[in-house]
């Protein structure tokens, strides 16, 4: 299965990904190869299988809903690109 | 003292014959030898394994230690480590400094394990060869040519090498077994949720499972031990108490059925590896195994399976690098959305956006179906072989890697010969079963891992039946000539 640039595109979009204009082909040719060995599932009769998620099957454990975290604002904001008062910041978005 | 098993240096340690300062100095001073051609870790931490090993010296001098107290230990870069750099083999990481343990972490801490360093890993755990790795290749200490295999190759290569007595790793695809296999070393990835995901980077969080890297089945044992048990913090940790997974060393095999899947000897697998693997299923023969002739008919739709789902839960996790909270951030953004895109353009590498986008695609509209459904379904079919095959035989041998390790740089740039060469390890995966790499001979001068898989929680089953090989081998005693 091959795929078209403006497909790439709109993948990398989904992804949050810029695509280098330099990488375009050969990014869309090494997707389409992957995509490739996709194609053999297609063939295999799959009805009236249930889709697993999980090994084991497992289900979400539920806690009680209280909190447990502590504050660690500072520690965590520390590592931020760009923070301040406790916010972080990003270019602004609306005008 | 490198050469010592874990056991006698616990031994020596106990009966205070040894100090861990000495021990971990001599660790520290083989790292500053041997790593800077090696390249196995990413960070190396003298001073807190030096401050932990005076900690481990007065725990055992109080006669207060665990028998794994003072005995140093590497962690894969995966693993957050409290004020220590978290990479996960990334540019995006390359300035975290973790403010949290992971549970696997928190646990040497107090047990008082000198923590030497972080070891190297393909980009957040996506590779079979640690060549994806933003800090560089880490090379194969039986053969510089070769890559350790990954993605834990750096925690192969540190116990390889003697760089480390101990080691922790993940296993994904196959991330424990085939660079242990490639290494000649042992490596244990047990049941899913046996050890906590907490604070193990996430990548493919269904399949993600912290496993032991070390010498013999024995120590994978020990260390595994301190390792498992339920966590909270990790919704998927197993509700029970871990097993005592050195209770069955020592037992017979006798009478032991080994299956052997008639799919895993089929064409693709080299000569020398399959002589390897044949010797080695001999040598059970000897030890009263019986050999068993078992099928695994959807084996070959477990890499397709995989490259969807994984990828698919890849795209979720990965989409917290956004270049706001920490990690790396693009200069001069020009908007919000510039900011996200560029980000993570020049923070992840190409394997990782690839697997990001295959993710994103699969999991799009119209595709969801075809692709991430479809690959749950299969997912299943591959559990139930194994289930049925587990209906005749204790547990499943066959070879790790089609191949021994192959050169740097042979596959690097063909991203599916790297997934299709993941063929036995990723249906155990998908299975979520415990499995084993062992060494078990050379092919080309190239370590050779016998993979053995066994039922959910058959860890202790399974690490005594490597144990019963190892007391006849002595494949897992053998070193590098350049780093004894």
């Amino acid at each position: 299965m091959s795929l078209q640039k403006t497909e790439v595109d709109a993948i990398a979009r989904l992804a949050g990904i810029s695509v280098d204009p330099a990488e375009g082909e050969q990014l869309t040719a090494k997707l389409s190869n992957v995509l490739a060995i996709f194609q053999q599932m297609q063939a295999i009769d799959t009805n009236g299988i249930e889709p697993m998620a999980h090994p084991l099957d497992q289900v979400q454990r539920l806690r009680e809903d209280c909190i447990t975290e502590t504050n660690h604002r500072e520690a965590y904001q520390s590592l931020a690109p760009k923070a301040e008062n406790g916010l972080y910041l990003v270019p602004q978005v609306i005008d | 003292m490198h050469t010592l098993s874990i056991k006698e240096m616990s031994d020596k340690l106990q009966k205070r014959e040894i100090t861990s300062v000495d021990l971990t100095q001599h660790y520290l001073n083989r790292i500053d030898q041997y790593d800077p051609t090696l390249n196995a870790y990413v960070t190396v931490t003298p001073e807190l394994a030096l401050e932990m090993a005076n900690q481990a010296d007065a725990l055992l001098d109080a006669g207060k230690g665990h028998r794994l107290t003072g005995i140093p230990i590497a962690h894969k870069d995966i693993f957050c480590s409290l004020g220590i750099k978290t990479t996960c083999g990334s540019k995006m990481l390359d300035n975290f400094i973790s403010p949290y343990d992971a549970k696997v972490v928190e646990m040497t801490r107090e047990l008082a394990m000198p923590i030497l360093g972080k070891t190297n890993m393909d980009e957040f755990a996506m590779g079979s060869s640690t060549e994806s790795s933003y800090y560089g290749a880490t090379l194969n200490p039986w053969d510089h040519q070769a890559v350790p295999g990954g993605s834990s190759g750096g925690a192969a290569a540190v116990i390889a090498a003697g760089l480390a007595p101990l080691a922790t790793g993940s296993d994904t695809g196959g991330s424990i077994r085939q660079p242990a296999s490639f290494c000649g070393i042992t490596g244990i990835k047990p049941t899913y949720g046996t050890v906590s995901r907490y604070g193990m980077i996430a990548y493919a969080s269904s399949f993600d499972q912290g496993g032991a890297m070390t010498r013999s089945a024995q120590e994978a044992a020990w260390l595994l031990q301190v390792m498992a048990g339920f966590d909270e913090r990790d919704s998927t940790s197993l509700e029970q108490d871990a097993a005592d997974f050195s209770q069955q060393l020592g037992q017979s095999i006798k009478g032991l059925k080994i299956g052997v899947p008639a799919e895993y000897f089929e064409s693709g697998l080299d000569a020398s590896v399959e002589q390897a693997v044949r010797t080695a299923l001999s040598e059970y023969e000897a030890l009263g195994a019986e050999l068993i002739s078992v099928n695994l008919p959807n084996k070959d739709l477990a890499v397709p399976a995989y490259y969807v789902l994984a990828p698919a839960e890849a795209s979720s996790n990965l989409s917290r690098f956004d270049g706001v909270r920490y990690g790396y951030r693009c200069d001069n953004p020009q908007s919000l959305e510039d900011l996200y895109h560029r980000s993570r353009s020049e923070g992840l590498g190409a394997e990782v956006k690839r697997r990001i986008m295959v993710g994103a695609y699969v999991l799009s509209a119209g595709y969801y179906d075809a692709y991430y459904l479809k690959a749950q379904k299969l997912r299943r079919m591959v559990r139930d072989d194994f289930t049925k095959a587990f209906e005749s035989c204790d547990v499943i041998m066959g070879p790790v890697a089609p191949t021994p390790a192959f050169n740097i740089g042979e596959k690097s740039d063909d991203p599916v010969s790297m997934y299709l060469a993941d063929l036995y390890t990723i249906p155990v995966n998908l299975a979520g079963l415990p499995a084993m790499s062992v060494p078990a001979g050379f092919a080309k001068g190239r370590p050779v891992g016998l993979h053995l898989i066994g039922p959910y929680h058959s860890e202790a089953a399974l690490l005594n039946i490597a144990h019963q090989y190892q007391q006849v081998t002595d494949w897992h005693c053998q070193m590098p000539a350049t780093y004894k």
